[in-house]
């Protein structure tokens, strides 16, 4: 952070007037010029330009959001901040510092840490000031302990200590029996299980996508249907589990996809996301054996991007999520096959949407807003967020969506350099990043 | 990615024309009249796998061209110890390393090397990917009985799928237009074996691979590299072995190559690989003079 940055965030949360912006507010159906009222960490007033009523305004710190796009703040349902116990590749405190930058208001912690974050101690822990969290961090919990898919966590006690979902990311929950337990615990006490969907019985020893280009550089693939054979089982599960939800993390292929697809149409409460990196890029672009290409569940083939640009344009896909998986140089650059899956994602999150899919495949802004705001809120049901009507919680991102840039990873916030975007051009930055009323991060 | 030049890290990016200019230089190397285009140079052996032939290959090669010739294997040496590839490579270099050829279980691990390390790397093998210097000795052997790449056919045999020498093959013999057969069964030569370059198809039935052919190339099943598919190996042999009786599907004067280690009894009976079309010890033997060409490729002193 800038000594700027520092100061304002230190100021206490009062009134802030965000001015001559063009809110996009996808769940308020709002997508015009509009004056936004922070006041106490809430909303105060949305109004037309220069209706904001006399006296709030003057108070108020001003924000000159001209020329800018102001939208509700940006939730990451998918973030590995690797605290407790892997302070090496990242903190809370400098991940948190990375997503106030990539426009992130609240990140979802994955619980795949050293320990496992399946006690509700290690709920409170991440939660304790000394964090340093400078962007809200709402907790997933494991779903089996240690995340060994053998015996069920404690779902209602890790929810009444704040965990909003529960899963074992980076594994799946193979056992059938405890999938459908999951789901029938966590549909009574209403909170998404969050499935990492990967047939590992199909995938050992494997580091990417199975096809042409895995066979020619002569490593092991794995398959779609490792994928879309879990996904199916789940949804199939979640049809016929009253209230169940489940939440398909980091979907990648076209057959997963279509199981979703019928879920939702049968009214399931099927949630899915998709990440920067799925929509952007094709097991044909790593090259050199980069292991920054390599991340779980693999870069796809063509076919199964394009299926996924088609649902995110069609309103399929509830979510765009980062997937953000710091590791430290010495567990990259290693052998593709034996190097750590997983890339950083907080920072180039918002640009790779806006290069890809709004300048290139033309999907309107309303929509992308939409990926990054209400869809995830809905999502995880994070009340008050996603939304900046009337009364919702002050979290705001500012963006500029013309602003070309160079994404520098040497100069990431994240504590690691793990991405493959290194260098890339890109279209559209965050300009301000608004947290409960206080500016977290000004570009 | 920049490697050093003269690093060999696969025959899929290189050009027809160097390829031959390789072939060509090879032709004059010979390890009984030594000559000295490596004289005080140090050739690093890094050998994370065993090797019989490339190994010994590599080090009468660089010993016939005056260079020095230092061995690394996992087994006695610091990687036992947990060293990374990268740090046993920045170490070689620092030791004085002109040359580091490598052979590693894991496809790639060469283009790991030739990233940071500025001295020539030559892949003596990675893993499930590429073998290069066994691509050029059997492309210099079938040279030596062919005349010409013109017109021929060579069928593959085998356990493709695992076989980095298929690879190879496949990208050097494509870039002359020879038809290529891959032969066997699903789970060994998959059908995405045809994407890997133009001209390549795929049969599973052996007189279908045999007949037209030239070279008929045969290739072990990889047991160790099998990592959990199951082969019935009888059915195998059913199927696939070569035999006299299948060899005479091909043409009158095919020759018969494979990669070594052979398993008689497995994917060929002792009568192909000790009989008059067997081109086996050959290859083992023209392994020296290629690999002689690379070295001095590698140093700039193919001239």
């Amino acid at each position: 952070m800038t000594s700027a940055e520092k100061n304002r965030s230190n100021l206490p949360a009062t009134t802030l007037l965000i001015k001559g912006g063009h809110l996009i507010d996808p769940a308020a159906r709002i997508d015009a010029p509009m004056d936004v009222l922070l006041k106490d960490g809430r909303v105060a007033e949305v109004t037309a330009p220069n209706k904001i009523k006399s006296g709030a305004n003057e108070k108020a710190e001003k924000f000159d959001a001209r020329g800018l796009i102001v939208a509700p703040g940006f939730i990451d349902l998918h973030t590995h901040l690797r605290e407790p116990g892997q302070a090496y590749k990242e903190t809370i405190a400098t991940g948190t510092v990375a997503a106030a930058a990539g426009g992130f208001t609240s990140v979802c912690t994955m619980p795949n840490t050293a320990p496992v974050v399946d006690s509700v101690e290690w709920l409170e822990w991440l939660r304790q000031p000394e964090r340093g969290a400078v962007v809200n961090v709402f907790a997933i919990a494991a779903a089996t302990r240690s995340s060994k898919g053998a015996t069920l966590t404690d779902f209602r006690a890790l929810h009444s200590a704040g965990a909003i979902a529960v899963s074992d990311d980076g594994k799946p929950i193979l056992d059938d029996a405890i999938m459908r337990e999951a789901l029938v615990l966590g549909g009574e006490l209403n909170i998404p299980v969050v499935q990492h969907a990967e047939d590992t019985r199909m995938t050992e020893n494997c580091s990417m996508h199975a096809g042409a280009r895995s066979f020619r550089l002569g490593l092991r693939g794995m398959t779609a249907a490792a994928e879309a054979s879990i996904v199916e089982r789940d949804v199939q599960l979640a049809m016929h589990i009253p209230n169940a939800r489940l939440h398909v993390a980091h979907l990648s292929t076209a057959d997963a996809l279509k199981s979703v697809r019928r879920g939702k149409r049968a009214k399931a409460r099927v949630t899915f996301e998709v990440t920067p990196h799925h929509f952007t890029l094709t097991d044909e672009d790593m090259r050199d054996y980069d292991s920054n290409y390599k991340m779980n569940p693999p870069l796809r083939s063509a076919s199964d991007l394009e299926a996924i640009l088609a649902a995110l344009a069609d309103g399929t896909v509830d979510a765009i999520a980062t997937d953000h998986a710091p590791h430290a140089a010495h567990e990259k650059e290693m052998e593709f096959e034996c190097a750590a899956f997983g890339i950083t994602g907080l920072e180039t999150a918002l640009a790779l949407a806006v290069t890809r899919l709004h300048r290139e495949k033309r999907i309107p802004l309303s929509r992308i807003v939409e990926l990054f705001t209400a869809g995830p809120a809905h999502c995880f049901d994070l009340r008050g967020r996603g939304s900046l009507i009337r009364g919702s919680i002050a979290d705001v991102t500012v963006f500029d969506p013309k602003k070309k840039w160079t994404f520098d990873a040497a100069k990431s916030r994240s504590k690691s350099r793990n991405t493959p975007f290194d260098g890339w051009q890109l279209t559209g930055k965050v300009v301000a990043t608004i947290v409960g009323g206080k500016i977290v991060y000004s570009a | 990615m920049n490697p050093a030049r003269g690093s060999l890290l696969g025959i899929e990016h290189l050009e027809a024309a160097e390829i031959l200019k390789l072939l060509k230089f090879a032709r004059r190397m010979n390890p009984d009249k030594p000559r000295p285009l490596l004289k005080g140079k140090r050739v690093l052996l890094l050998f994370y796998e065993p090797s019989t032939r490339t190994r010994s290959s590599f080090e009468i090669a660089a010993k016939s061209l005056g260079a020095h010739t230092i061995l690394i294997q996992s087994a006695g040496s610091s990687i036992e110890k947990g060293e990374s590839l990268l740090d046993t490579g920045y170490t070689v270099r620092a030791v004085g390393a002109d040359i580091i050829v490598i052979r590693h279980p894991n496809a790639g691990a060469p283009y790991l090397m030739a990233r940071h390390i500025d001295v020539p790397v030559i892949n003596a093998g990675d893993g499930l990917h590429e073998h290069p210097s066994q691509a050029l000795l059997d492309a210099y052997t079938i040279l030596r009985n062919k005349k010409t790449f013109k017109g021929l056919q060579v069928a593959i045999v085998g356990d493709i799928f695992h076989s980095r020498v298929a690879r190879s093959a496949c990208h050097l013999l494509s870039k002359f237009g020879v038809k290529i057969i891959l032969c066997g069964p699903p789970e060994l030569a998959p059908d995405i074996a045809t994407t890997l370059a133009p001209g390549v198809r795929v049969t599973r039935h052996i007189e279908d691979a045999l007949r037209g052919t030239d070279v008929v190339m045969l290739l072990r099943v990889q047991k160790e590299r099998l990592a959990g598919l199951t082969i019935d190996l009888p059915e195998y042999i059913a199927r696939y072995q070569m035999n006299p009786a299948r060899l005479k599907m091909a043409k009158k004067d095919a020759i018969v190559m494979h990669p070594g280690p052979i398993i008689r009894g497995l994917e060929l009976t002792s009568e192909v690989a000790d009989g008059a079309q067997s081109r086996i010890l050959e290859e083992v033997r023209n392994g020296v003079p290629t690999r002689m060409a690379i070295l001095a490729r590698a140093m700039g002193r193919m001239r």
